[in-house]
C-alpha cells in the first residue's frame, strides 16, 4: 500500500549539486515491518523525511493506496533521530498533544493516552517532565506519541541509536509487542544489522553516494521472536549475508573516496 | 576531597565549597584594599579605604540623595529596557522564523550594533530633547540591537525536529509558532533578557552624561569634577550591587517559569 517510486533527491551545497538519493523504489505491504540499513550519511534520514512529507523529493513520487502524498499527514507517524519531545509538557501532555487534532470525545482521548502510556511501560510517570526521564523512557514517550493517533504507517529514524545494549534490547521487544498488538506498517532505519534482522520482515541495504538500493533481503524467521533468536543458525546466515553486502559497499565507497 | 578532585575538568564540586569560593575571592580583595589603604601605601585621593566609601554611602542614604538617584536611574533603566524588549521580542522572533525578514533586517541591525552609543548622544538630544526621554533613548539604543539578534538566535537554534513533529501531528504554522517554537525558545529568550538588562545597566553613565541633575551615573560624573574618589567608588559599587540583584531576580523568576528544565 506504500509505494516509493523512483525517488531522487539532490541538495545544492555551495552552488554544487550533491545527489543524495538516486531512484529509490520500494513497495511496502500493509503491516509489514521493513528496515533500512546503510552507512552514516547515505541518505536514510532524507528518505524518511520525504516519506513523512517533510521534505520534497527532487524527482519521483510516494503513493499511499495509489494516491501521491502531499506534505505531512496524520496517516503517518514519525519517531525522529534524537528524542524531540516537547520538554515543557509532561509525559501525558506530550502524548495528549498528538491527539489534539483528532475528532474524538475527550473521554476516549484520555482512555487512549492511558492505554499507550501503559503499552510503553510508563505508568506512574504521567506527570513527569522529559528532563526527568532516562534516554530509554524518553524514546518510549516518542513512540507512544507517534502511535496514539493510530497512523497507518510508523516511520522511525534510528530510534534506539543512543541507548545502551540492555535498554536497546528491551525497547526492541517492546516495539515488536506494540507492533503486533496494533498492526501498523513500520519503516525502521538503523545501522545495526542485528536490530534490523530481529525486528523485520524485510531488510533493505542502501548504497552510499548517492543513496540507492543495493539489496533487499527477506527475513523468514518465525514470529513471535525472542531475543535468543540472534544466536541461531538461520539468523547468523542472514546476518553474514547482509554484512557481506555492507562490507562490499563500504570498500567501494572508500575506494571512491581515495580515487576522488 | 583531594585537590585533584576539585580541579578536574567539568566535575561538579560540593555546593558549600562552590559558594565559599565565591565569597572568599571578594573578601580577599576587600582585605587587600583595606590593607593597602590602612598602611598608607596609596594616597586617599587615588584610593580611599573601604571605611571611607561606606561612610560616603551612609551619608548619601541619610541625606536622601541615594534614594533619589537610585529611583530616577531605575526608572530610566526599566523604561529603556522594556521599550527595547517590547520591540526586540516580536522582531527577533520573526527574524528567527522567516528567512526573508532575517535577510531584510540582519545587515542593517548588525551595522548599527557596532556604532558607539556615546557618538549618538548629540543626535539623541536633537531628537529627544534633554529630558528623561533622551536618557531612555540612549539606554534603548544600547540594548535593542544586541537583544534583537540574540532573540533571533534563540529562536533559530531550537531543534528542527520539534517543528517537524508539529507538522506531522497536523498543526498549522501559527499553532506551531505559538505552541512549539515559543515555549521551546522560552528559556533561551529569558536568558537573553537577563543578560541584556545587565548591558542596559552598563549604559547608565553614558545615558546620564549630559543634561541630567540626578541619577546614579550623574552622581559619579559630578564627583569626577571634585575628585571625590569615595563618591565615584561608592556609586560604581552600588550600580554593581543593583545589577547583581536584578540578575538574581531574573534567575529566580526563570526557575519558576521554566520548572520543566529541572531534572
Ligand atoms: N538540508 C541539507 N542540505 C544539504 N545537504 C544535506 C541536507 N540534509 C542532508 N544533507 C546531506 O545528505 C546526505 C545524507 O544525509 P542523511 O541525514 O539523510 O544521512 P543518514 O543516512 O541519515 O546519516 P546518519 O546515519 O548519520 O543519520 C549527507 O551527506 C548530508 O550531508
Ligand atoms: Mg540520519
Amino acid at each position: 500500500m506504500l509505494e516509493i517510486d523512483a525517488i531522487s533527491k539532490t541538495f545544492t551545497v555551495d552552488r554544487k549539486a550533491v545527489p543524495v538519493l538516486d531512484r529509490v523504489s520500494l513497495s511496502v505491504a500493509e503491516n509489514e515491518f521493513l528496515s533500512i540499513v546503510g552507512t552514516s550519511g547515505c541518505g536514510k534520514s532524507t528518505l524518511l523525511n520525504i516519506l513523512a512529507g517533510l521534505e520534497d523529493a527532487s524527482d519521483g513520487t510516494v503513493r499511499i493506496d495509489g494516491r501521491p502524498i502531499r506534505g505531512p499527514g496524520r496517516d503517518r507517524g514519525v519517531v525522529f533521530q534524537g528524542y524531540s519531545l516537547f520538554e515543557w509538557m509532561t509525559v501525558e501532555g506530550n502524548i495528549r498533544f498528538a491527539l489534539e487534532k483528532s475528532d474524538l470525545p475527550a473521554a476516549e482521548k484520555s482512555e487512549r493516552v492511558a492505554h499507550f502510556i501503559a503499552a510503553v511501560g510508563l505508568r506512574g510517570f504521567e506527570r513527569a517532565y522529559p528532563a526527568q526521564l532516562s534516554g530509554g523512557m524518553r524514546q518510549r514517550v516518542a513512540i507512544a506519541r507517534a502511535l496514539v493517533y493510530r497512523p497507518r504507517i510508523l516511520l522511525m529514524d534510528e530510534p534506539f541509536g543512543a541507548l545502551d545494549a540492555q535498554t536497546r534490547g528491551m525497547m526492541q521487544e517492546l516495539l515488536l509487542q506494540v507492533w503486533e498488538d496494533h498492526k501498523v506498517t513500520v519503516i525502521f532505519i538503523t545501522h545495526d544489522v542485528d536490530e534490523a534482522l530481529f525486528l523485520s520482515d524485510r531488510v533493505v541495504v542502501l548504497a552510499a553516494r548517492p543513496g540507492r538500493i543495493r539489496r533487499e533481503i527477506d527475513v523468514p524467521l518465525p514470529r513471535p521472536r525472542a531475543f535468543d533468536i540472534v544466536t541461531e543458525a538461520p539468523f547468523m546466515a542472514l546476518k553474514r549475508e547482509i554484512l557481506t553486502e555492507i562490507r562490499a559497499e563500504t570498500l567501494r565507497a572508500m575506494g571512491q573516496e581515495a580515487g576522488a | 576531597m583531594s585537590r585533584r578532585r576539585l580541579l578536574s575538568l567539568r566535575r561538579d564540586i560540593p555546593a558549600p565549597i562552590f559558594a565559599a569560593a565565591g565569597v572568599l575571592v571578594p573578601l580577599v580583595l576587600l582585605g587587600l584594599w583595606w590593607g593597602v589603604t590602612a598602611l598608607g601605601l596609596v594616597r586617599p585621593l587615588f584610593l580611599p579605604g573601604p571605611g571611607d566609601v561606606l561612610a560616603e554611602g551612609l551619608r548619601q542614604a541619610r541625606e536622601g540623595i541615594l534614594w533619589a538617584d537610585a529611583s530616577v536611574s531605575i526608572y530610566r533603566i526599566t523604561v529603556g529596557w522594556l521599550a527595547a524588549t517590547v520591540l526586540a521580542l516580536p522582531i527577533g522572533i520573526l527574524m528567527g522564523n522567516f528567512r526573508l525578514i532575517e535577510g531584510a533586517l540582519e545587515p542593517l541591525i548588525s551595522t548599527v550594533r557596532y556604532m558607539p552609543v556615546v557618538a549618538l548622544i548629540p543626535l539623541s538630544i536633537l531628537w529627544a530633547g534633554i529630558g528623561d526621554g533622551q536618557k531612555i533613548l540612549i539606554l534603548f539604543l544600547g540594548t535593542f540591537f544586541q537583544q534583537v539578534l540574540m532573540v533571533m538566535d534563540n529562536v533559530k537554534t531550537i531543534d528542527m525536529n520539534l517543528i517537524r513533529a508539529g507538522q506531522t501531528l497536523g498543526f498549522s504554522n501559527r499553532e506551531i509558532l505559538t505552541r512549539i517554537i515559543l515555549p521551546a525558545a522560552g528559556p533561551g529568550i529569558w536568558d537573553t533578557l537577563r543578560i541584556t538588562i545587565g548591558w542596559t545597566w552598563t549604559y547608565l553613565v553614558v545615558a546620564e552624561l549630559v543634561a541630567a541633575n540626578t541619577g546614579l551615573g550623574r552622581r559619579i560624573m559630578d564627583a569626577q569634577r571634585y575628585l571625590a574618589t569615595d563618591t565615584i567608588l561608592f556609586g560604581t559599587l552600588f550600580i554593581g550591587f543593583l545589577g547583581l540583584l536584578t540578575d538574581a531576580a531574573f534567575k529566580r523568576t526563570g526557575r519558576l517559569l521554566f520548572r520543566w528544565t529541572r531534572r
